[in-house]
């Protein structure tokens, strides 16, 4: 027998002992490198393994994100962690049951097959044996690889997984006690830095007295090169100083960008590395050419919480606790950057505030180690500053979508160009896109990267989703990726799915009203992927889409579908709106197919904050430049979306079919952007094709159709 | 200077220059981590706590203001036994994702349901506007406190 292909994190982490452990407490350790970023992962992986064990769920205990025992899993990204930890849990679990049981069977001197296993005790024809998983642990060999060869439950079996099973991390994040913001040991000191203005930037001189002046206590200034650090006992005292900094500091060669470039239109026409994907230029003329173009600015990830972490060198070896999404590639960025052996370095997670993609987290990693390597022996608490945060963390690139479709006779699409014009979605740290921050401001910063994009078998990244689930007989993407972007972008939630599913969308319902037809009608006659088929057809009935009223009245009611990177879950949203001077989104329906669910509520969850935060960014969201930089640093002039103006949301899931589970993060933000822009477009009567909808849009879009 | 002052029920004296925030004597003179950085510029509600039954921005209140004053803070909401009705229903609801704006939300709602025990969902929103929620748990949290104002009221679910 062939073993089967093994999912990638157990190809680089075969060691049965890994990924699981059996504790003196009667209790089983599971092992993920994905972390809990309010996803709720850690709950569903405990799921996982309680059904493939068969052990009750409070005698699982995961262990999220730790370089000392558990595996390397890359980042927690891409809607991945379920497909790839999950799918990797219960190989494991499997085949750590299937030799629990051969190891019980020869001590009972019976067959396995006589053998069941209830609440992690082992049962002969239905009657106790007195063993059990944790009697004949120390006799499985759990150093082996794993094979991927032992059978596992059919997901009819299934008792934990499917079910409702509260959030495991939500009890102490409504108590006060949960991150790692709020570690606070005996030796600690807090830092702020003062941070380079950009690449290049030399720090020519810094007042010292002036910001100890300002600072009004005890102060530690930690300087490496263009890297400064303020550290204090007293809190306060070190975000004083850092306050202060920017006034005492003077700097050369500063680069200055100009404000214009903050709009998607600048893309077009800067350098860029070109290429096509997909069907060879057409040779024909077209006969029927239509055109759409859509764009999206620069978003910001603006997690709720300015990025921290903990830092600790002692003995020579350096302990970082870090909010990043991956533990494993913190600690080899962070023995790279510091010149450290990778034995000298511990990276593990602590919760942060959701952070939707990478952000700030992993530089806070490196600021943190860079002082506490100077100040051995203690630990050192760095926390970004809210404009740090705002004005550093690497930003969602802006994107510019134009799509050229020929029809054919019948008005359906017969060839489908969409021409991409965007900066690179990953600039992670470690994967030769992108370093961590202060590695810039060191005596020899890194050379700067080339920017790449994530490849078309990773799901792509300006180009993910751009193919259309539609029926398109060739299609073509001409992908351009910008070389130098005023700023540095990367990864945030969904990559290019948002304009790009925005663009297919909107272009499908300036076909539909071309061809005198209903928007959702004219979907369904060129969608011939069942599984879209259901939710794009389910959806529209929850809604009562054939209610439907004539266009720009005011009310508008908008649909649209994707299936995330083209391979992972459905979604499919219809949105309700009013616009007057503003959109008022008043109502979402959304229903997904994530194959098999391990935790309902948890998918409609992450669901759910999918459409508030697609909406937010339609609707409101920009950042803004000025010529020092990014010039939008606070919740005033970044504002998201609020209380007041979140709509009704109806999540609802398909049944599973048999298929597998899939990551639902992501899924969806695409759809519900494009609904939400469909809709103001019936309510209006006429496209805004920029985002975000700005009341100034509104009423241009409304003369325009004056 | 020396401030005295009620903390969660609990007589606190801390000598602290009077232009220190609330929020720097919470977290770094009393160890209450549960109240939080978020902006520092009263934008996003992660610091709220209770002055006098009232809301307030931790990260921007003065403790020269304080002394006197009677302070709740998230860690005054349950005690070790028995959560709040509050933050029950928020579990009940799972209203919540990263979870780091809720110290403060479960702050405003309290305070809105000490005065208004029978909010309507307008109410709610009123009284929650101030905070922001990046994760999107918005309807959820809205849930949770309509839930919480029925278990507070009759020891069932609204």
């Amino acid at each position: 027998m062939t073993a089967p292909a093994l999912p990638p994190s157990l190809v680089e982490n075969p060691r049965l002992d890994r990924w699981i452990r059996f504790q003196p407490n009667r209790t089983v350790r599971i092992a993920t490198g994905k972390v809990e970023i309010g996803q709720g992962v850690v709950t569903a992986i405990g799921q996982i393994a309680a059904d493939e064990l068969d052990v009750p769920l409070d005698r699982v205990a995961v262990l999220s994100g730790d370089t000392t025992s558990g595996p390397d899993e890359l980042y927690t990204s891409s809607s991945l962690s379920i497909e790839v930890s999950g799918s990797s849990v219960r190989l494991v679990c499997a085949e750590v049951r299937a030799k629990a049981l051969e190891r019980a069977a020869l001590r009972l001197n019976c067959s396995r097959d006589d053998l069941t296993v209830v609440d992690g005790q082992f049962l002969q024809d239905g009657a106790p044996t007195g063993q059990d998983y944790w009697t004949v642990a120390a006799e499985i060999d759990l150093s082996q690889p794993v094979t991927g060869t032992a059978p596992m439950k059919l997901p009819t079996a299934y008792k934990v997984v499917g079910q409702n099973v509260p959030r495991r991390d939500l009890p102490a994040k409504v108590s006060g006690a949960a991150f790692v913001h709020d570690v606070a040991p005996h030796n600690l000191l807090h830092a702020r830095t003062l941070r380079q203005p950009g690449r290049g930037a030399v720090l020519s001189t810094l007042d010292e007295a002036a910001i100890r002046r300002a600072a009004k206590g005890e102060l530690q200034i930690v300087r490496e090169a263009n890297f400064v650090a303020f550290v204090s006992p007293v809190e306060s005292v070190a975000h004083a100083a850092a306050a202060a900094a920017p006034l005492h500091a003077k700097w050369d060669n500063v680069r200055r960008i100009e404000p214009e470039q903050q709009e998607a239109a600048w893309l077009q026409g800067q350098p860029s590395d070109d290429r096509r994907i997909g069907a060879l230029p057409s040779e024909k003329p077209p006969k029927r050419l239509v055109q759409m173009t859509i764009s999206r600015p620069y978003v910001a990830h603006a997690s709720m919480a300015p990025s921290c972490a903990l830092a600790e060198f002692r003995d020579g070896h350096l302990t970082v606790h870090s909010h990043g999404q991956g533990m494993h590639l913190l600690r080899k960025n962070l023995a790279a950057a510091l010149a450290l052996p990778i034995e000298a370095v511990t990276a593990q997670h602590l919760h942060g505030a959701g952070c939707y993609g990478h952000n700030g987290a992993d530089d806070a990693a490196l600021d943190a180690s860079l002082i506490a390597l100077r100040l051995p022996g203690h630990c050192i608490r760095l926390q970004w500053r809210r404009e740090e945060e705002f004005g550093y963390e690497p930003v969602g690139p802006a994107m510019l979508v134009t799509l050229h479709v020929d029809l054919d006779d019948k008005g359906r699409p017969a060839d489908w160009t969409t021409e991409i014009w965007s900066p690179t979605h990953v600039q992670r740290p470690g994967s030769n896109s992108g370093f961590l921050l202060a590695t810039e401001a060191m005596a020899n910063p890194p050379p700067e990267v080339v920017p790449s994009d994530p490849t078309e078998a990773r799901g792509g990244g300006g180009t993910r989703n751009a193919v259309p689930i539609y029926d398109v007989p060739t299609h073509r993407i001409l992908h351009h990726l910008i070389l130098r972007a005023p700023v540095r972008t990367s990864a945030l939630r969904g990559l290019g799915v948002l304009p790009n599913v925005c663009a297919i969308e909107a272009l499908l319902d300036e076909l539909a009203a071309r061809a005198g037809e209903d928007p959702l009608a004219y979907r369904l006659s060129i969608l011939s992927d069942p599984r879209a088929r259901r939710v794009l057809g389910g959806v529209a009935e929850r809604a009562g889409w054939n209610t439907r009223g004539p266009a720009g009245t005011g009310k508008g009611l908008g649909v649209a579908c994707a299936r995330y990177k083209n391979r992972s879950a459905y979604a499919a949203v219809v949105a309700s709106v009013t616009v007057e001077e503003a959109v008022r989104v008043e109502r979402v329906w959304c229903l997904a197919d994530a194959g098999l669910v391990i935790n309902p509520d948890g998918v409609r969850n992450q669901l759910e904050g999918g459409i508030v935060q697609a909406i937010s960014w339609t609707l409101k969201e920009q950042v803004r430049f000025d010529e020092q930089g990014i010039a939008s640093l606070d919740w005033d002039s970044y504002p998201i979306l609020r209380f007041s103006e979140v709509p009704e949301i109806t999540a609802d899931l398909v049944s599973g079919g048999g298929n597998p589970a899939l990551g639902v993060g992501e899924c969806s933000v695409g759809p519900t952007a494009a609904a939400v822009g469909n809709a103001v477009a019936h309510a209006l009567g006429v496209r805004i094709c920029d985002m975000p909808f700005t009341r100034e849009r509104i009423m241009t879009a409304l003369l325009k159709r004056a | 200077m020396a401030i005295t002052f009620a903390v969660n029920g609990v007589a606190r004296q801390v000598d602290v220059p009077d232009t220190v925030s609330l929020l720097e004597v919470l977290r770094n003179h009393l160890g209450l981590m549960g109240t939080r950085y978020g902006c520092g510029l009263e934008q996003c509600g992660c610091c709220m706590v209770l002055v006098d039954d009232q809301p307030s921005y931790a990260c921007t209140r003065e403790a020269g203001t304080l002394e006197g004053r009677r302070i709740t803070t998230i860690e005054g909401l349950s005690t070790p036994a028995k959560l709040h009705p509050l933050q029950q229903a928020f579990l009940e609801e799972q209203a919540g994702q990263c979870g780091y704006c809720l110290s403060g939300i479960l702050i405003s709602a309290k305070a809105l349901l000490d005065r208004n025990p029978n909010p309507t969902r307008a109410e709610i929103v009123a009284a929650l506007d101030k905070h922001l929620c990046r994760c999107g748990a918005h309807q959820r949290i809205l849930r949770a406190v309509e839930r919480a104002a029925g278990l507070l009221r009759d020891g069932r679910p609204a």
